[in-house]
């Protein structure tokens, strides 16, 4: 087996576009449940609304790229008021169901065939996105990076302008969560009546968290289809939400840095778990059958998910969590 | 302390008027279904005195309480606070910042946020609630050490201030009931309701909750609160409100209201001196039977006494 290139593809893949996107999106996760105990399992669907944003207000209006970015993530507000406003003041679960419910329409109204000339149906929006590459310092056909990780200018830029976004949005919500207003978030995850008693206006607070973490997660939208150059329906499926989850679980959930290393480390696993599979298939230790045809995806899944069940068992706090803290009961 | 309060001399009947109230209770009702869970044609409650809100099980104290503080809505009912009207839908977060603020049966810590945060949270009109302003630290830091100042100074006054970086989530169930007491003077209230302040709490705990409530009636604050423990009443209320099915049944001053013959039946049941009629009678003797029989084969092996057997 060629541990360096499987190291080197774990490493690119920690870092790549796909993580970033993640990274971000998990942020805006992180200030829906980790800070106020919403429940949110329609990220996705934030991050396809801004995507089709842009997307929509570039092909369809010829709205210039800095326009198309703010009525992108506007698109996500709009999202939280339209999700929150009849379900902020019910219980935590009527909001999971919204979310999810409201993900998989968006999806499915933006790919259907009523809508092809507007939205570009199964086929998504492509060329928009030259306008968001003019400041790209890199060429896109040389080659970028230090020792052997190097990648394709395109992806060079897309890495550079995505991780700084997601460090930005990081400490974003570091001032706000060390601030009163961060208090008020987490008095609402922890009891909402007591907030309330103590002359906290829960449902706005949860409103604002709402609308906070959906920008954040509209951006994560608007990294991925620019980085992509095209906006494609299928990239915003549920299992998305729930890998974003899972990236932010494995970093502890209420952890300001949490979701960054949890994108990296969830990306990271799964290319060695990918790459270190072949190797063992190609080595003549795991027979063949195993991975044959599209199967090595589904085991690969299986080994993540098994890793993911044994850090439950074993950590159930994530990397940064504080066991004491999550082992606190309420009485 | 009757003698020197405001309240005495004052005719002990449901529904009195009181000389300063600072809050006034007209017709509310609330029904859940077919139930009349609170019906309370008018209560006034004396400004500067504590006051006790006693009942059976499922008189509606806690209801009461609901609807007082926004958190249940009446059917109808208005009320009026330090005389102003306060309309009928009431939001608690509204309530608390008018001056109203109340704690939970069931106590209700921020078990993930520190002793100190949880004090922190209670001051309104903090800058740094505000989305905008909590981004810069500048604009609202020196309103945050000010309420950290006085946070200590409450949090010492309660015998808290050695927890105070801890989480309120590892302090014990009576230290719970203090931290929620001390948390709601936080929101510099003029009405303070306590539900329940004592239910769970050790003895000595409550001794100390007690002179806490005592001190907080000293300082000018009004105090209303729901108990069961009749010691209690009788040692720190200066009136007693009793419900029963909803509906106010009696006010009296702590030393008389054992004396009441309604507050009598509605704890021990109208008809606990009269005697049975012959219809209840036979109900009873047939309950009885049904009970000897039920005890006779869950023990086969005891032969039941043969005199029991022939007087059946």
């Amino acid at each position: 087996m060629d541990w360096e290139a499987i190291i080197r593809n774990a490493v690119i893949a920690g870092l790549s576009r796909e993580a970033v996107v993640f990274a971000i999106a998990a942020v805006g996760l992180n200030v829906h449940f980790g800070y106020t105990g919403l429940l949110n399992f329609g990220q996705v669907g934030f991050m396809a609304i801004s995507a089709y944003g842009v997307g929509i207000s570039i092909t369809q209006y010829n709205a210039p790229p800095w326009l198309a970015f703010i009525i992108g993530l506007l698109a996500a507000v709009l999202l939280a008021l339209l999700l929150g406003v009849p379900t902020l003041r019910l219980r935590a679960d009527y909001l999971a169901i919204v979310t999810i419910a409201a993900s998989e329409i968006i999806r499915l109204v933006f790919r259907s065939v009523a809508l092809r000339n507007w939205s570009g149906g199964s086929n998504g929006i492509n060329g928009f996105a030259d306008g968001f590459y003019v400041w790209n310092p890199f060429e896109p056909t040389e080659q970028y990076g230090f020792g052997w990780f190097k990648v394709f200018g395109n992806q060079a830029y897309i890495i550079l302008v995505g991780w700084t976004l997601a460090i930005l949005v990081t400490v974003l919500v570091w001032l706000l969560m060390r601030s009163p207003w961060g208090r008020v978030l987490k008095s609402i995850r922890e009891d909402e009546d007591a907030a309330r008693a103590l002359g906290k206006n829960a449902y706005w607070y949860k409103m604002q968290s709402l609308i906070l973490g959906g920008v954040i997660g509209g951006l994560a939208g608007i990294v991925l289809s620019v980085g992509q150059s095209t906006v494609q329906p299928d990239s915003y499926s549920p299992p998305v939400t729930f890998f974003i989850w899972t990236a932010l679980i494995l970093g502890g959930v209420g952890r300001v840095w949490s979701p960054i290393v949890g994108a990296i480390i969830f990306w990271t696993l799964l290319s060695l778990s990918d790459n270190i599979l072949d190797g063992l298939v190609d080595t003549g230790i795991i027979p063949a059958a195993v991975t044959a045809g599209t199967r090595g995806g589904s085991v690969r899944f299986m080994i993540v998910g098994l890793g993911l069940a044994l850090l439950m068992i074993f950590r159930p706090q994530g990397i940064f969590g504080d066991r004491n803290e999550m082992m606190l009961e309420d009485r | 302390m009757t003698t020197t309060s405001p309240l005495a001399g004052i005719e002990a009947s449901p529904g009195i008027a009181k000389p300063d109230p600072i809050l006034v209770v007209d017709d509310m009702v609330k029904r859940f279904g077919g139930l009349k869970a609170v019906d309370v044609g008018h209560l006034e409650i004396q400004r500067g005195a504590i006051t006790a809100l006693i009942g059976p099980n499922g008189a509606g104290k806690t209801t009461f309480f609901n609807l007082l503080t926004g958190f249940d809505r009446p059917d109808s009912g208005s009320v009026v606070f330090d005389g102003r009207p306060l309309g009928t839908r009431l939001s608690p977060n509204r309530l608390a910042r008018e001056g109203m603020v109340r704690t939970f049966q069931l106590t209700k810590s921020l078990t993930r946020l520190s002793v100190l945060e949880n004090m922190k949270l209670g001051p309104s009109g903090q800058r740094g609630e505000g989305f905008l302003s909590a981004m810069v630290r500048p604009l609202w830091i020196d309103q945050e050490r000010a309420i950290e100042r006085r946070a200590e100074g409450v949090l010492a006054r309660f015998r808290l201030d050695q927890m105070r970086d801890e989480f309120a989530g590892t302090l014990s169930g009576g230290q719970r009931k203090l931290l929620e007491m001390a948390r709601a003077l936080m929101t510099d209230p003029r009405l303070v309701m306590l539900d329940e302040p004592t239910a769970g709490v050790n003895p000595a705990l409550t001794q100390s909750l007690l002179e806490h409530v005592i001190a907080l009636r000293d300082e000018g604050m009004t105090v209303i609160f729901v108990e069961h423990d009749m010691d209690v009443v009788q040692t720190i209320s200066d009136w007693v409100v009793v419900m029963a099915e909803g509906e106010i049944i009696a006010e009296a001053p702590p030393a008389e209201i054992g004396t009441n013959p309604r507050v009598i039946d509605a704890y021990l049941g109208a008809r606990h001196d009269t005697p049975l009629s012959l219809e209840e009678e036979e109900e009873v003797l047939e309950l009885v039977e049904q009970e000897v029989e039920r005890l006779a084969e869950e023990q086969p092996d005891a032969t039941p006494d043969q005199d029991e057997e022939e007087a059946l």
